[in-house]
């Protein structure tokens, strides 16, 4: 069996871990300097905040009402480590797919005592960290997904759905969901598949596989075998949430060499600029994280994650670069023996500033190159007539870090000086 | 009267967290190597003091009604999630939204936080917005003038 375990609001839980004055009030949290909002409460929902709406553009009197915070990536990136080492302990087999979402694989344990084990996981994790989360139980990821989303909805799960492949239940709930809520079926597909004559997920299912395959993918003919409970998908072949990309590889051996680390993630970062460029999209953190191998109990485990707030959104490679190898360099530790590292980009929004559009554009070879040249005139004239004579695609001036960190809250568990305060 | 105290080694304040074994020898029968005796880690104290990682969290006292369980202003608290609070330990508690730390006792059957200074009432968890946060494990106050926590 898998489970996907999925933190409710996970940003704004965070929040409300420390600040318990914000539980049951409407709180969104933005992005970087742009005021998008890109996490919210179940209250802000409620009063109609769409995600990403610019939070200039909500009504006045509804914005009145709601507590809009700062993204704090520092306190998310370590609430979200705590609560993969939750997980961890309920099974080796842990697979992180978002900053707030993980697979998590049974093998070998008994089927029958998994819903018991999850709703103790479940609370566990908000013993443990304060964070709620919902767990969806099934024999693939796919489906696992769909649970997830019913034990959100649903309140008789109590926060644990299980969804047997071969259930009526299943049955029952596959013919009410449109294709367009599985994961992996994007609109366009879902428009292609309606001429095929097929709606819903469980006539998505009862398709010929191999027909699916001529007429679009191997991935949409992975997901009928997935929607029939088979667990045929690999996370690398599926898209990512739209506001996070992930790139990560294990290590062919295990390595403790600090370039072989530097190399994989300079990799994964350009790997993820690319992926970020296609789909038009800016980042405004990069999450890098380092794994050692839990089945090796004879060397020392160190699994750790960082989460680099970029100065501003881009989708450069070279800055990201440079600061998925910053938060490597913090986390990276001597001795010690690598499985597995990788990074995600986080909160990822659209570039509609002109001024950025500069980098933004998903661009031919040619274009990169003449990127680059400009990038390389660019430096040039910083360098002879003084820094900063030239600046690109900043859209203040000077003071753009401080500002969006104006509605942040304390680092309250990676800085001594910015503890949780509690009154004795 | 004086008071006798043993050195148990040095401390590496610049160490992450460790888990190094105490001894590396491997373990057979027969009699151990002496060398043994010698392969020593430094000690740690966060692992020392923490026995629950993920679920512990630094928090910084402010007030002054608790001195009286040795809780000062400014003192850094170390506080354990997994932990489920019993009579008698202080706690952190949000009440009303806002967290506080407090001895949590019961009385007859009815659930109070006690502040450590007699200057302070007890307040009756009854009929409050009121949920447990974690258990203070231990408080960490500095002595020597210059030095922090």
């Amino acid at each position: 069996m898998i489970a996907l375990v999925d933190c409710n609001n996970f940003y704004v839980s965070c929040e409300r871990v420390f600040n318990p004055k914000l539980e049951g009030r409407p709180v969104g949290v933005m992005s970087n300097n742009d005021g998008c909002v890109v996490a919210r409460s179940a209250e802000i929902k409620q009063l109609g905040v769409p995600m990403g709406m610019p939070a200039h553009q909500i009504d006045p009197h509804i914005r009145r009402q709601c507590i809009l915070l700062s993204s704090n990536y520092a306190l998310y990136g370590d609430m979200s480590r705590r609560v993969t080492d939750v997980l961890s302990q309920h099974t080796p087999h842990v697979d992180v797919y978002s900053i707030d979402e993980s697979f998590l694989g049974f093998e070998g344990f008994e089927p029958d005592t998994l819903e018991e084990r999850c709703q103790e996981m479940r609370h566990q994790v908000r013993r443990d960290t304060g964070i709620p989360v919902s767990v969806g139980l099934s024999t693939s990821k796919t489906l696992a997904k769909i649970a997830n989303h019913r034990a959100k909805k649903e309140s008789h799960f109590n926060g644990v759905a299980i969804m047997h492949p071969c259930s009526d239940d299943t049955k029952a709930f596959l013919q009410q969901l449109p294709v367009t809520e599985i994961w992996g079926v994007a609109g366009r597909s879902a428009a292609r598949l309606r001429t095929l004559g097929i709606e819903t997920a469980w006539q998505l299912r009862e398709a010929a596989p191999k027909h699916l395959r001529k007429h679009f993918s191997v991935v949409m003919e992975r997901i009928v075998y997935e929607l029939r409970g088979e667990d045929c998908i690999s996370l690398d072949d599926m898209a990512q949430p739209k506001k996070q990309i992930m790139v990560s590889r294990s290590f062919g051996r295990l390595t403790n060499n600090k370039a072989d680390l530097h190399e994989a993630i300079r990799v994964h970062a350009s790997r993820a600029g690319e992926k970020l460029r296609k789909q038009k999209g800016l980042a405004q953190a990069i999450m890098v994280f380092v794994r050692t191998n839990k089945f090796r109990q004879d060397l020392p485990s160190h699994n750790k994650s960082l989460v680099v707030p970029l100065p501003h959104p881009t989708d450069d490679s070279r800055e990201l670069v440079r600061a998925a190898i910053a938060g490597l360099d913090r986390i990276f530790k001597e001795g010690i023996w690598f499985q597995k590292c990788g990074l995600m980009l986080l909160d990822l929004c659209d570039h509609d500033n002109e001024q950025l559009g500069l980098l933004a554009e998903p661009v031919s070879d040619e274009q990169r190159e003449r990127n680059e040249r400009l990038m390389a005139t660019l430096d040039k004239l910083n360098r002879e007539h003084g820094k900063n004579t030239v600046r690109l695609g900043m859209p203040r001036k000077i003071n753009a870090w401080e500002l969006r960190c104006e509605h942040r809250t304390p680092r309250y568990t990676t800085r001594w000086d910015e503890l949780a305060i509690v009154e004795t | 009267m004086s008071m006798h105290l043993s050195i148990l080694g040095r401390v590496d304040t610049t160490a992450p967290p460790l888990k190094l074994p105490l001894a590396a020898g491997e373990v057979r029968t027969g009699f151990p190597s002496p060398a043994d005796d010698y392969l020593e880690a430094e000690l740690d104290l966060v692992t020392h003091l923490i026995q629950h990682p993920s679920a512990t969290y630094f928090l910084r006292a402010k007030g002054t009604s608790m001195t009286g369980a040795g809780i000062y202003d400014g003192d850094l608290l170390i506080v354990d999630r997994s932990l489920k609070p019993k009579p008698g330990h202080i706690i952190i508690m949000s009440v009303d939204g806002e967290l506080t730390c407090k001895r949590y006792d019961v009385i007859g059957n009815r659930h109070y936080l006690f502040a450590a200074n007699p200057e302070f009432r007890p307040i009756p968890l009854e009929g409050r917005e009121c949920q447990v946060w974690g258990v203070v494990t231990h408080n960490i106050h500095s002595l020597a003038p210059g030095f922090t926590v």
